[in-house]
């Protein structure tokens, strides 16, 4: 793209400034829309299991919902409790959702739209992921209340405990994709499996990591049945209590910008990313774009069919999950995948 | 935990399940109605809102005989009478406030000529508490807005009183 | 150009925050100050070329322990007097090792001025070959030449480890706690049974 804005004239720097802030907001619009799209159809297929209609109301099926939604709460007052730790409490919400934007940078659309296709994108990926829990955590702390403070506690324990399974379990990935760039890993996926099915998730030893990671990505995303930072039937709102208004909205904008996140690392890193799910060359006529589209919607959908049907876990429970079940698997998981790949002569 | 158990439990059969049926109600038909334009059918015996009725020439049906404000547990019903220029009994003052009212349906038991009644209607909400503050013109104009259903609802009932 | 203004924003920041984390009268402050510090220093990483050590400072330090700081601090119930108190009994204490310190600092200035380890040139020269990237240059050095240095921390922070859960982990007895593989392999069946007594007898529990 810099190339683009070169031909328009204009000096290095200039054109590598403007195609650097188009490509963020290339990305950063459409996520944002994505969201807000995203949101009105959680609420549909949670409705829908529930055995009602969700939203109906405003725009055509009510599909513009959250935006009224949007309107509501960005004419709403906010509020600054007296007690609270002025900046902190404004700054958190700003955190969450920045990061939640940040890590889409490497996220490879297609073969071609990757906003930066840097060689450690998985490890950015990782990163970034870890500065999620600060949003929560600040947030929990300034407010200068009980439940906030309750819920920023459990959220930092609940997202360092799933990091390190999800930690292994990506090296699993890595190890049989042999690269930490996700481009590579996505293409070290085609014809993984009896060199027609596109994707880890149909290797058998993959697979059981790749429901792990679904689960843990729950757990990472703070959604249900995981969702004990906010469990209102214990700490009210939690860590969001004392927020209104747009901040609030930067929550709620961010939470699911993160697990849209994960859905697009499920679709990159077991189910293709942007190649159709057979290796057949007619599949590749239909865009990446769309195939890359069309897995995270179907995740999402995942997400949100959990969302419908778990009832919400316990803390101990969770914890025991991923310390007592999911650490010592993925770890073994790791001995077995790596022992196979040098049996197997795959790092020759 | 036998063998059998340890599969299950590692397989996660039982959330497989969980999650089939909720995919089976995804495609059910879905229970709820579409409220303000989708209305549940009404019993005739629902207390709503309030209502004097007229006979049909026109005339109040009430005769002021306050057994309604005798019988109302939460003393809502206010009444004074006094004789009409024409001689017969009438209320000259006939208050209901429907912030007290606990719709137990008494008055309209107690009424020897039916004409306190309880409507169908259920959505007179307000903006103001002094709006549920009931007199007689509001309550005879709803017993004009509503008579077809009232006594459409008094006929169905009928048989069983 | 880019890079020069980025190093610079990167230094200046986190000299600024390294300085403000000390400074700042809040722990808590304190502790999120020392996170913009290492946020600033991964990107200075980025800068060299060492991407993949950026890339592990933020999410060993920033993301782990960071968090566990913080999660410590938070905790504090912190009386601003008391710790006042403190800073005049601690203070000869305190300066000692703040002179100790600016010591080493000239003492390293000098050694660098004096050019004789030839590790990290600021010419850039020291730079890992072109072609091979980053994280394999370090596995090969670390899995082949540093490979007992390596394996050696290794068992160290092992031994760490274990050492801390031994001093902090306590048996308590009369404590009932659940036993979860219990509570799982419990069924229904064995849970309940349906009696049907005769009338007047009641039931046996």
């Amino acid at each position: 793209m810099t190339a683009f804005f070169q031909s328009a004239g204009l000096p290095f720097e200039a054109a590598w400034l403007l195609a650097t802030v188009a490509g963020i907001l290339l990305i950063a619009f459409p996520v944002m829309l994505a969201v807000a799209i995203v949101i009105y159809f959680d609420r549909k297929i949670w409705a829908a299991m529930a055995l009602r209609k969700g939203p109906n109301v405003v725009g055509p099926f009510g599909i513009l919902q959250s935006f009224a939604d949007g309107l509501k709460v960005f004419l709403q007052e906010t509020i600054i409790p007296s007690a609270a730790n002025k900046g902190l409490f404004l700054i958190a919400p700003i955190i969450t959702f920045t990061v939640a934007l940040l890590a889409w940078a490497v996220i490879p659309f297609s073969a071609t739209a990757i906003l930066s296709n840097i060689n450690v994108g998985l490890l950015y990926i990782l990163a970034i992921s870890s500065l999620g829990v600060y949003g929560t955590v600040i947030a929990g702390w300034s407010s200068n209340s009980k439940y906030p403070f309750f819920s920023a506690m459990r959220a930092s324990a609940q997202m360092i405990s799933y990091e390190v399974s999800i930690g292994f379990i990506l090296i699993c990935v890595v190890l049989w994709a042999g690269s930490f760039n996700l481009d590579t890993i996505v293409q070290a996926q085609k014809g993984h499996v009896f060199g027609i099915v596109n994707g880890f998730v149909a290797n058998p030893l993959l697979f059981p990591m790749w429901v792990m990671f679904l689960i843990s990505g729950m757990a990472e995303t703070q959604r249900a049945p995981f969702d004990l930072t906010e469990a209102e039937s214990e700490l009210v709102a939690g860590y969001q209590t004392e927020y209104s208004s747009m901040a609030f909205a930067l929550y709620w904008l961010g939470e699911y910008a993160n697990v849209l996140l994960m859905c697009a690392l499920n679709a990159v890193l077991f189910w293709g990313g942007y190649l159709p799910p057979l290796d057949i060359p007619v599949l590749y006529a239909v865009p990446g774009l769309v195939w890359m589209l069309g897995k995270i919607l179907f995740f999402f959908f995942i997400f949100s069919w959990v969302k419908a049907t778990v009832p919400r876990y316990r803390y101990d429970q969770l914890m025991r999950l991923g310390w007592k079940v999911f650490l010592p698997v993925s770890l073994a998981w790791v001995v077995i995948v790596s022992g196979y790949l040098m049996i197997t002569g795959h790092f020759a | 935990m036998t063998v059998a158990q340890l599969i299950k439990s590692f397989t996660l059969w039982e959330f497989l399940k969980a999650h089939l049926i909720t995919l089976k109600y995804f495609f059910k038909v879905k229970a709820t109605i579409n409220y303000p334009f989708e209305k549940n059918p009404l019993s005739p015996r629902f207390r709503g809102e309030h209502a004097l009725r007229r006979y049909p020439s026109g005339e109040e049906r009430c005769i002021a005989c306050k057994l309604c404000e005798a019988v109302c547990p939460a003393q809502a019903i206010t009444i004074e009478a006094e004789p009409r220029d024409d001689g017969s009994r009438r209320t000259t003052r006939y208050d209901i406030d429907m912030t007290k009212c606990i719709y137990c349906g008494f008055c309209q038991e107690a009424c020897p000529v039916d004409a306190i009644v309880e409507g169908p209607n259920l959505e007179f909400a307000t903006e103001t508490r002094e709006e549920l503050l009931y007199d007689k013109a509001k309550l005879l104009a709803n017993g004009d807005k509503w008579e077809r259903a009232l006594a459409a609802n008094l006929e169905a009932d009928a048989p069983y009183r | 150009m880019i890079q020069l203004i980025a190093f610079y924003l990167f230094a200046t920041l986190a000299t600024a925050a390294g300085a403000l984390t000390i400074l700042a009268r809040n722990p808590v402050h304190s502790v999120l100050w020392l996170i913009v510090a290492f946020f600033n220093a991964a990107g200075l990483m980025v800068l060299v070329g060492a991407e993949f050590i950026a890339m592990l400072l933020v999410i060993v330090y920033v993301g782990a322990v960071a968090v566990l700081f913080l999660f410590v601090v938070m905790m504090l119930d912190i009386d601003f007097a008391e710790l006042r108190a403190g800073f005049i009994r601690n203070f000869p204490l305190g300066f000692a090792l703040a002179l100790v310190l600016l010591m080493e600092l000239v003492l390293g200035a000098g050694a660098y001025k004096a050019g004789a380890l030839k590790l990290g040139t600021p010419d850039g020269s020291a730079t890992a070959a072109a072609g091979a990237s980053n994280i394999e240059a370090i596995g090969a050095l670390l899995y082949s030449r540093y490979l007992f240095l390596f394996e050696a921390a290794g068992l160290v922070l092992l031994v760490a480890m274990v050492g801390a859960i031994v001093l902090t982990h306590r048996q308590r007895s009369g404590v009932r706690g659940q036993n979860v593989a219990r509570q799982n392999a419990r069924r229904p069946d064995e849970a309940t049974h349906n009696v049907s007594p005769e009338v007047g007898k009641g039931v046996t529990l």
